[in-house]
């Protein structure tokens, strides 16, 4: 417990940088929020100006430190500001409707690509020299691949050439979202290309790191011992090897949870999908600035948490670190 | 502290030398893959046969490939092997120049703070979360976003400094793992000092981590940018891998069906990475004798046994399930990692003489 606590404690450190960092960002980047909302409205007065910097916040009245200080208010009431791409939306609403899609469609394909790269990872190394560990250089290349790449190949061959799937949005066009049973239908049906192709190339990473701990894990003694002893393939396989070689593939995978939310942003560009990614890209191409900087915080906390739980896992999958606790 | 001192001749001689014939298949053929492209990064704009910027204003379809193009060309008249030579330049020494910085950081401070562990450890696992939390994606096109001139320097430098938190962790992770074991301890025991225990006890039996690290972030970094200027986000006056797939997707090359210009940036890059896989493979089979000796391996009784494996000794038992398991002779034959805590535990490694390390 004590171990949790003082990750705890480090985590907080860590979300007040990244906070201050995104306070830092814009303020020594040139362009801000006004300047887009005059450019995008050519028939605003310039007298609209001020009413705008007030609305937005910018134009940084009052010392820095005293922008900080209701900067890190505004935050801590859920205020990112307001959204210039959506306007009046604000960017907490925007990130509200777009955060679902990712994290579900995402989520999902980073489990089971785990899930299924460190079953064949185990495989592969159990069976050394095997079909499985012959084939591979074959997923290698499938993770060297550019994900855009095989994305857009899948895209042509799948939905413009043989029409089995959707060529891209989250849902088909005319119906309203909701839980029903018709939109639930389309947005699984339309989350499948992306799902898969997500799965194919990250599927190989998982498999590499987790084939290799765990052959250099089979070649210790106390393996040998079970071995020695007459226990069960199947029990020196999953209590012996593979619950000390899954360590380090747990501790990537947190990792890779927090950029669930970020590694997204191609996948979703390709397929025009409604989530966080694609509004990021958006945002940046049309210069929204509060939206840029409101999703660039939603990513690096959801980093930050899965990080917090990482360790819990890691607590709990390795006893070492527990008795560290004690030092 | 010559370690010379402390090891004579027995070092030298006891160990095997692997000959380059001797190396593994997959080390061979991804050096061989990293090496063509290297090389076409040093030559490739002196054997360009175009410029590749050049256009050809009176053409508006893709050609295909011909005895003047031979890889056809784009559809204003780009020659499609031209801009691929001299793209691969920027996207090898944008992965190489990340991955080295990024691997040399994570290194230092995954070992580091594993092994050092207290203070040390706290500061810098804050220090690599706080670079953790701040994704590389995301920042890069949030500050591409308002520095829409930045090029490639901007690119390497943020990914270099984003980019090593993730080997950080993995090594720190694997450090505090090995730190507790019986032959760390054995040669903290003995008195050896603790900079000769990171670099001999550590760091060789992380080779195959910090490689995959190497790997890994050369990876990340070629992907990352080709991805940015996918995306439209990076430098897009220059040639690369990237923004070849930036213009094959802007002019919809897929859609007019002209393989030839999509397909050989992005195979390349594939190529790039599978080559870089392929050498992590072979660094690892180099550097873990249990992952070499697949080649050497017999299978026994319906069990595969390799060179590094203790001698099977085998016994027919009544119930047929239970024949594969068989008896062991002894635990400290072969050479692999396992044997090492026994070894350690009986005397010095590698012919150091008996408080060898105090001596010095």
């Amino acid at each position: 417990m004590q171990f949790i606590a003082r990750r705890l404690a480090t985590y907080l450190v860590a979300a007040w940088v990244a906070v201050t960092v995104n306070f830092f960002i814009p303020r020594m980047m040139p362009g801000n929020a006004v300047t887009t909302m005059m450019a995008k409205f050519p028939s605003l007065q310039p007298g609209a100006m001020k009413a705008l910097e007030a609305e937005f916040g910018v134009g940084h009245a009052g010392s820095l430190l005293h922008q900080y200080g209701s900067y890190l208010v505004d935050l801590s009431h859920g205020n990112l500001g307001l959204s210039t791409n959506f306007y009046p939306s604000s960017v907490a609403t925007v990130l509200g409707q777009t955060i679902p899609w990712t994290l579900t469609l995402v989520g999902t394909a980073t489990v089971i690509s785990f899930v299924l790269g460190t079953l064949l990872g185990i495989l592969a190394a159990w069976r050394r020299g095997g079909l499985l560990d012959q084939l591979l250089p074959a997923f290698t290349f499938l993770q060297a691949i550019p994900y855009f790449f095989l994305a857009l190949l899948a895209i042509d061959a799948f939905a413009l050439h043989w029409h089995i799937f959707p060529n891209g949005q989250g849902y088909s066009m005319g119906l309203v979202p909701g839980w029903h049973w018709a939109f639930i239908k389309s947005a699984v049906y339309h989350s499948l290309l992306p799902a898969l192709t997500l799965i194919v190339t990250s599927m190989a990473g998982w498999m590499l790191q987790m084939r290799n701990v765990m052959i250099t894990t089979i070649g210790e003694d106390y393996v040998l011992a079970a071995q020695a002893k007459g226990l069960s393939n199947r029990r020196v396989v999953w209590t012996y090897a593979a619950r000390n070689a899954i360590l380090p593939n747990i501790a990537g995978f947190a990792i890779s949870l927090g950029f669930v939310v970020a590694g997204a942003l191609v996948m979703e560009y390709v397929f025009s999908y409604p989530g966080v990614g694609y509004t990021l890209y958006n945002a940046v191409t049309s210069d929204d600035y509060p939206l840029m900087q409101g999703i660039f915080l939603v990513i690096a906390m959801a980093v930050l948490l899965a990080n917090l739980i990482a360790d819990a896992i890691y607590v709990v999958a390795d006893p070492r670190t527990r008795r560290r606790a004690a030092y | 502290m010559a370690i010379g001192v402390l090891s004579p001749e027995p070092a030298v001689t006891t160990r095997r030398r692997l000959s380059v014939r001797s190396y593994p298949l997959k080390a061979k053929i991804g050096a061989l893959i990293i090496g063509i492209f290297v090389l076409v990064a040093i030559i490739g704009p002196y054997i360009a046969p175009f410029d590749p910027s050049a256009i050809n204003s009176a053409q508006s379809s893709p050609i295909g490939p011909n005895a003047v193009h031979l890889l056809g060309t784009t559809s204003n008249g780009g020659d499609v092997l031209s801009q691929l030579l001299v793209g691969i330049r920027s996207t090898v020494v944008l992965g190489l120049v990340t991955g080295l910085i990024a691997t040399f950081l994570s290194v230092v401070i995954g070992v580091s703070a594993g092994f050092l562990g207290g203070f040390a450890d706290e500061g810098l696992s804050l220090l690599s979360n706080v670079f953790l939390v701040l994704p590389a994606l995301p920042l890069l096109v949030v500050i591409l976003g308002y520095l829409p001139e930045a090029g490639n320097l901007v690119t390497a430098f943020v990914l270099s400094v984003l980019g090593w938190p993730w080997g950080a962790r993995v090594i720190r992770a694997q450090t505090m793992s090995l730190r507790s074991r019986d032959f760390v301890a054995a040669s903290r025991e003995t008195g050896e000092r603790t900079w000769r225990i990171i670099f001999f006890e550590l760091l060789p039996n992380e080779v195959s981590l910090i490689a995959a690290s190497f790997v890994g972030t050369v990876l990340y970094a070629v992907l990352t940018s080709v991805s940015l200027a996918f995306l439209g986000l990076g430098d897009l006056s220059s040639w690369s891998l990237g923004s070849m797939l930036y213009w094959v997707q802007n002019q919809n090359a897929l859609v007019l069906g002209a393989w030839w210009w999509f397909a050989p940036p992005g195979l390349c890059v594939a190529l790039l990475g599978t080559g870089l896989v392929l050498l992590n493979f072979g660094l690892d089979e180099l550097g873990n004798p249990r992952l070499r000796d697949a080649a050497g391996q017999r299978k026994i009784g319906g069990h595969a046994w390799r060179p590094a494996d203790p001698t099977p000794v085998l016994r027919e038992l009544q119930a047929p399930r239970r024949r594969l398991a068989g008896a062991f002779a002894s635990l400290s034959s072969g050479a692999g990692n396992g044997t090492q805590s026994v070894r350690s535990l009986l005397g010095p490694h590698r012919g150091a003489p008996p408080g060898g390390g105090e001596a010095q």
